[in-house]
């Protein structure tokens, strides 16, 4: 091994296992590395970190309340929405029975006017038809008897 | 390595060969302190570069930044708790990003390009100082979160659930820290090396699937030593009952 040629008054030996002063001066170096990570690294890294964290947990507890929210809302409109359907629909229904009820009244009024009329014209057809009639009676009297007196006179 | 009559310029082997830096009589290994700084350094850039603008719709490095940070605080906080895991997430973070990318950075940057007058530049964590120094960082944080949060009753533990457990809870704090190192530096090293051996040998292609597989596995070793931390400060402040 080279290490044992080296070897010299003043220089120890060397070797693995060497322990000397490099053990408590790591030791030191180790610690005030800790120190300096810890102003440098672990502090403002871990604010950041914990910062968005709670940044993050904050706003889905607002969106959930959010959502809540709008899922109120929606069922608070769904059951307007459902109200105002219903509404619509008794008006239709309404609506179409007054038309109904209206076609009906129209057609009754209408139907009865006409028979009134109908009967009227049968009545004065009937009234006109006798006046022609006794006309007509009155003239076969009237030549009937002119024409008796007519023979009467010639024979 | 003079085995061979020949030597090919990005395999050689050196194993515990130190760049020593001598400070008063105290000797350090200097490739692993120059490793780690050049390590950490990118990782620094990477969080400032990440960090610059952090906005609420995250773009570009924030969002690794991000996804790292979420992983960690994970793993901290299923091992240690809801109530006690933001106090030790940066320690649990920090011994993850840094072995993580000590590990990574081993593998992946061709340390062999820089020359070291002596010994080599590679994973900061294929020293056994540095994973030594993270798993007593460890235990003490352990003791040191039991100690604060629950006082002396923090040492009932040892007798839970019953005494007979007494002789086996002390043990296992020695070889918690133990096993802790020791698994990092021997898988980081023995990675290293098994890389190091096949490229030695066959220089093309035939270590690729090895690589992939250190990749592997350092990942996992960060991930195990992190989650490791995180367990056992989770069970120095659980409450018993």
């Amino acid at each position: 091994m080279t290490w044992l040629l080296l070897a010299e008054a003043a220089v120890p030996e060397g070797g693995l296992f060497d322990l000397d002063a490099t053990l408590p001066l790591m030791a030191v170096q180790v610690v005030l590395l800790t120190f300096l990570l810890n102003s440098l690294f672990f502090r403002p890294v871990g604010k950041v970190v914990e910062d968005r964290e709670g940044y993050i947990s904050t706003s889905l507890a607002d969106a959930k309340q959010k959502l809540e929210q709008v899922q109120r809302l929606e069922a608070e409109l769904t059951e307007q929405l459902r109200g105002a359907r219903q509404a619509a629909q008794a008006a239709i229904l309404e609506a179409e029975q007054e038309v109904d009820n209206l076609y009906r009244e129209a057609i009754a009024t209408t139907e009865a006017d006409a028979n009134r009329t109908r009967e009227q014209a049968r009545r004065e057809i009937e009234a006109q038809r006798e006046q022609a009639q006794s006309q007509l009676m009155g003239k076969v009297d009237e030549f009937s008897t002119k024409i008796i007196q007519r023979l009467l006179a010639v024979s | 390595m003079a085995l061979l009559p020949f030597t090919l310029p990005f395999a050689e082997l050196e194993v515990g060969n130190h760049l020593y830096w001598q400070i008063g009589n105290l000797n350090l290994h200097g490739q692993v302190f120059l490793s780690s700084w050049i390590l950490i350094g990118a990782l620094l850039a990477l969080v400032l570069v990440g960090t610059r603008k952090l906005d609420r719709d995250p773009r570009g490095v924030q969002n690794l930044l991000e996804f790292l940070w979420d992983y960690l605080r994970d793993l901290a906080r299923d091992q240690i708790g809801e109530k006690y895991y933001r106090e030790w997430l940066p320690f649990i973070g920090t011994l993850f990003l840094f072995i993580f990318v000590s590990n990574w950075g081993g593998a992946l940057i061709p340390w062999k390009v820089f020359e070291l007058p002596e010994g080599e530049l590679g994973a900061p964590t294929a020293d056994i100082n540095t994973t030594v120094a993270m798993a007593l960082l460890v235990s003490l944080a352990y003791f040191y979160a039991g100690l604060s949060k629950k006082g002396l009753r923090f040492f009932e533990l040892y007798v839970e659930p019953t005494p007979i457990m007494l002789p086996f809870k002390i043990i296992e704090e020695f070889t918690k820290p133990l096993s802790l190192s020791f698994r990092l530096f021997g898988n980081i090293l023995a990675d290293e090396l098994a890389v190091g051996v096949l490229v030695y040998l066959v220089p093309l292609i035939v270590p690729l699937p090895v690589m992939l597989l250190g990749l592997f596995t350092s990942a996992i070793q960060a991930l195990i030593f992190a989650t490791l931390a995180a367990f056992y400060i989770g069970e120095g402040l659980h409450e018993h009952h």
